[in-house]
Formats: structure tokens, sequence, C-alpha cells
């Protein structure tokens, strides 16, 4: 069976969002679903990984730096995200 | 026992994992892959499958400000979730925090 891709529509919907939030940021976002097919609670949801540069970071440890992402995508997390990969640096990290 | 005790205990414990399924037969790879890397630094952790709890799954949530499982408290606090744990894992904060070695 295909596995199911996000649509476009969600991913832009996502960008939009994480821009309003951290602003002048550089993001990736990629959807991942394809490699999580098959697994029963994630029928009809989707994997999705976000790699986010922001300034709003600094200073911020991991678990507050992953609250501000949940927190901006609060309703897709609700509804058409299964599991979002996280990774997020302040600028002048890397990983 | 009301939820938030069971949270209370729970948490209590030096290294708890709130995961989907069990350390030996894990629901979700993302729990699995936090277990593999506990395991790999020797850490020693006490798990709780919140698939079998949907209460304590639902508040658990709340509790911690996080909508994801699984999440690994270590005296009480949140250290992170999946992507956290393999992070920490890379850099070696992990086997410094909770190694086998660690004070």
């Amino acid at each position: 069976m295909a596995a199911p891709q996000a649509d476009i529509a969600l991913i832009e919907r996502i960008r939009a969002r994480l821009e309003s939030e951290f602003p002048s940021s550089e993001m990736i976002i990629e959807d991942d679903s394809a490699r999580h097919a098959g697994h029963r609670e994630a029928a009809g949801r989707f994997h999705l990984k976000v790699r986010l540069l922001s300034s709003r970071f600094t200073g911020l440890d991991r678990v507050a730096r992953h609250r501000l992402v949940y927190a901006a995508l609060g309703e897709e997390l609700a509804g058409p995200i299964h599991a979002l990969n996280i990774t997020a640096l302040a600028p002048g990290e890397s990983t | 026992m009301s939820v938030e005790e069971r949270i209370q205990e729970a948490v209590a414990q030096p290294v708890a994992l709130f995961m989907k399924g069990t350390p030996d037969f894990p629901q979700c790879g993302f729990s699995a892959q936090s277990v593999q890397v506990l395991r790999a630094v020797g850490a020693e952790f006490a798990h709780v499958n919140i698939l079998e709890d949907p209460e304590m799954r639902q508040a658990m949530k709340e509790y911690s400000n996080w909508p994801t499982f699984p999440q690994l408290y270590v005296h009480g606090e949140l250290l992170g979730g999946s992507d956290i744990l393999l992070e920490m894992y890379r850099s070696g904060e992990l086997a410094e925090k909770l190694g086998a070695t660690a004070e």
C-alpha cells in the first residue's frame, strides 16, 4: 500500500505558523510519513520533521525550545500531525 | 489512586520513561529509540506504558506541557522527548547524566 504523503497545503500552513512565531528564522520542513507507513496509530496522519534556526532559542534549554515549537503548532498536533521531529537551533549552533 | 497521585509516584523515581509499550515490546519507533539510547549508556530506568492508561496519557500531556510521548523524567524534571534524548546521546550528555558511571 502506498504511504500517504502530507499535502502541500498542510506543509504551507505549518510553514506560515512557524514563520509568524519565529520571524526571520531559517527552516526546513520535511515529510517523513513514508518511513512510518503501517504504524497503527499513525493511520491517516503525518510524520513531519522540522529543523528551525531562530534567535528566539538563544539562552533556552532544549525542553523550552521544543515547547515553543509545540505551542506554535498546537492545532496541527491535535489533528493531522501524528509525529513531529524537532531540531531547534540558536544562531551559532550546529548539529 | 487518582491520576495525579499516580503521576507524582511515577515522576518521583530517579529516572522514569513514559512510553508507548514496554522497553522489551515498544509500540512506537520513538519509544523504541529512547529505550535504545538509555540502554546504550547503561541507564537504569522505570517505565510507564501510557497505552495501558488513557487517563495517565492525557494527564501527562498537561502535567508536562508536552504533547507527545515518550517523555523522560529525571528526578521529577522533564528531560525531554525522543529528539532530545537522541541529541543528548550523540553529544555524550546522556551518558554523562544517566550513564552507568554517572554519579
